[in-house]
């Protein structure tokens, strides 16, 4: 059988096309991300059966249904937990968890601090498309203060979140932001993440053109992603400050944090032998 | 009198937390409810509505929101579904025994997994046990009626407890129909704000919640069961209330052709405007039917349904909800069984269980339930050897 495309030995086929509306930027963090993954897998240095995918619910979170690896679509905001304990149990797996602002950053937000606070050894990939995109484009804790959403329809008077300043804080080992207008960089990103140990937080900049870009004036996907992408600041080496962003200022991508502590797998291995004198794996 | 709009079911609820001028909204989006805050943020931005609308990161954070603004004294209103219902589950019941009147929308759905957005009760009967006054509207105009009289019955001083007002998701949530709409002077005739119940008052500080140990807990729960008991006698007044203010007739339960009937349905919901189009066709045919319509849950109305099935041959209740492995195994036939068992009812009283995760109930499903039903005239209780039956599932 003819190939259609080089990622299609990653993908459920028969689930294809995605349930994602035409221009919807999470076909090419899907892509993207794939493509991270096949040049570890390509390299040796990741088995294709040790990948694993979690999410909870919402536009990003279906992205777990696509893949050809394991996966699981879990309740909202609580993808965390459950990859958490798939990794503790199987430490040979790369759990990576997929969801959006809403599913990491508002209801599942309580699970996030404490996966970081223990470096739990997890890719997180939280793409911010600044809305609940789902539910139909309400304002999310990402929301850039002052945009119009379904439920701040005289535009959002909170102050937006930033994700990077909270994973850089509480230790990640890698905290990046990219963006879909740079998948390039993005993939680097992502590769780069997949190659740590510890929590790996990438955050994507991304576009919902039928319930974000639409509200805000944009009326096709083309013109919000140009938009965005006028938007991306890139930067070498930006520092944690840099990642305040605002619909004013535009968005800094870039790597913010990249160290190696010891990740919450070796931690609690290296207890139990510890009390108990060895023999655990 | 308000004037006639066309609106969806999320609407009409929406229009009524308007219309009762509530102060405080909290909530966090789901299907099917999330039209309902969508509007009311919409009321708020433009200036309609004098309210504080608190967009929070969860449902649990929504309930507890509001918990605490009706605990200083604001008319307060969230509205949810399914898994934002149950993440509520946890503050259901300090609403309810702390006596905070609170009007919550429900729109029913199928609860996870597998996840399903459409229509069942699961999510309104997982609530069953929180002390909650519950109501279930059979279209959009009783969605709306329901939740400003919800507010008069909550703020009661003789009852002080929170409402939940169900109405089918996507069936009722989604489909656009005429309603009347009430304004707010009218509403506010009919429920006007007082507040009597406890608050916090920084000049006679009080403590909400604080430990109750043996000694005390008890009692709490003992007062929460007189309070909702209590509220039976409130109810049957607010519906007469709401007659003379707006017209609208409605009783806790409604009864169709059940003086003569040998098979009494019982239906919640908008599956009773089904069953009613039934049983209006059926009777034309000569079979004797009857119907009721279970519009108050909690509590639930025993004496009503007593009389309605007076001289039936079988009662046969139709539930949108497992309660897998329990005795009854449909939560409304439940509460059917104990009312007849109670009474001394030695006739049959059988359950079918339709309609899950959106499965449409039909007109072809409630007759193969009656042409059952019909077999067992006669019958007792105990010549039956399975109560219960799923209608419309795949084979
Ligand atoms: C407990 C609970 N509350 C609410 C919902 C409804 N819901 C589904 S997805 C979603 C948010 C989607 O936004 P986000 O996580 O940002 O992902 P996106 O769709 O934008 O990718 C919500 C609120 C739910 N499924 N469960
Ligand atoms: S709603 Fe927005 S985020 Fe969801 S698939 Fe459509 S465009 Fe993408």
């Amino acid at each position: 059988m003819a190939v259609a495309h080089p990622l299609d030995k990653y993908l459920r086929t028969d689930r294809i096309p995605t349930m994602w509306c035409p221009g919807c930027g999470l076909g090419i963090v899907m892509g993207t991300l794939l493509r991270a993954v096949d040049r570890r897998i390509k390299e040796g240095s990741l088995k294709r059966e040790n990948v694993g995918f979690a999410g909870g619910i919402g536009c990003t979170a279906r992205m777990t249904l696509y893949p050809l690896f394991d996966s699981a679509h879990v309740i909202h905001g609580r993808a965390i937990p459950f990859a958490l304990a798939v990794k503790i149990v199987k430490p040979e797996m790369k759990m990576i968890v997929v969801g959006g602002d809403g599913d990491l950053a508002a209801i599942g937000g309580n699970h996030i601090l404490h996966a970081i606070r223990r470096n739990a050894d997890l890719l997180v990939v939280m793409v911010n498309n600044m809305i609940y995109g789902m539910t139909g484009g309400q304002v999310a804790p990402t929301t850039p203060r002052g945009l119009y959403t379904t439920t701040t329809p005289y535009g959002n008077p909170e102050r937006e979140m930033n994700m990077i300043k909270l994973t850089a804080a509480l230790g990640a080992n890698y905290v990046a932001r990219g963006s879909i207008t740079h998948p390039q960089l993005l993939e680097q990103y992502l590769y780069k993440a997949l190659g740590k140990r510890g929590l790996a937080f990438v955050e994507v900049i991304s576009t919902c053109p039928e319930l974000f870009g639409r509200h805000i004036g944009f009326r096709s996907p083309v013109d919000l992603y140009m938009e965005i992408r006028k938007r991306i600041v890139i930067k070498a080496k930006p520092s944690i400050e840099e990642s305040d962003y605002s619909w004013e200022k535009g968005f800094v991508i870039g790597e913010f944090v990249d160290r190696d502590e010891p990740g919450f797998t070796d931690t609690i291995y290296e207890y139990l032998n510890k009390i108990r004198g060895g023999g655990v794996q | 009198m308000g004037k006639v709009i066309p609106i969806s079911g999320n609407y009409a609820v929406a229009y009524a937390a308007k219309a009762a001028d509530v102060d405080v909204i909290a909530a966090y989006p789901i299907t099917p409810q999330t039209a309902v805050v969508e509007k009311l943020s919409e009321f708020v931005a433009n200036g309609e509505l004098d309210a504080e609308f608190i967009h929070v990161e969860s449902e649990h954070s929504a309930l507890s929101a509001v918990v605490g603004a009706s605990a200083v004294g604001a008319r307060v209103f969230t509205a949810t579904s399914a898994q934002g219902l149950l993440l509520m589950y946890e503050i259901m019941h300090i609403a309810s025994t702390l006596r905070l009147p609170i009007v919550m929308g429900i729109a029913a759905r199928a609860i996870s997994a597998p996840i399903n957005i459409w229509c069942d009760h699961s999510d309104f009967m997982a609530a069953s046990d929180t002390g909650w006054i519950m109501f279930m509207a059979m279209n959009a105009q009783e969605a709306h009626d329901l939740v400003i009289a919800g507010f008069r019955i909550a703020e009661d001083p003789k009852v002080h407890l929170p409402v939940a007002v169900g109405y089918d998701g996507f069936l009722v949530s989604h489909t656009i129909e005429p309603v009347n709409i009430i304004e707010r002077d009218e509403a506010l005739k009919y429920a006007p704000k007082r507040v009597t119940w406890y608050t916090l008052n920084p000049d006679k500080p009080i403590t909400l919640g604080p430990l109750a140990s043996p000694d005390w807990y008890f009692e709490f729960r003992v007062q929460l069961q007189d309070a909702i008991e209590g509220a039976r006698e409130v109810i049957s007044n607010a519906f007469a209330e709401f007659a003379q203010h707006f017209g609208r007739k409605y009783g806790e339960v409604d009864a169709y052709y059940t003086d003569d009937a040998d098979v009494v349905l019982v239906t919640m919901g908008s599956a009773s405007g089904t069953a009613l189009a039934y049983v209006e066709e059926a009777r034309k045919e000569g079979v004797k039917v009857g119907l009721i319509n279970v519009r108050l849950f909690r509590p639930f109305p025993e004496e009503f349904i007593a009389k309605h099935i007076e001289n039936a041959k079988v009662v046969a209740v139709v539930d949108r909800a497992v309660n897998a492995g329990s005795s009854f195994v449909g939560p409304l036939y439940s509460d059917i069984a104990v009312t007849m068992f109670k009474r001394g009812f030695d006739i049959p009283v059988v359950n079918y269980i339709t309609g899950l995760g959106g499965r449409a109930v039909l007109k072809d499903h409630i007759d193969h339930m009656v042409k059952h039903a019909l077999s067992l005239v006669g019958k007792k209780m105990r010549d039956i050897k399975t109560h219960y039956a799923f209608v419309g599932v795949r084979e």
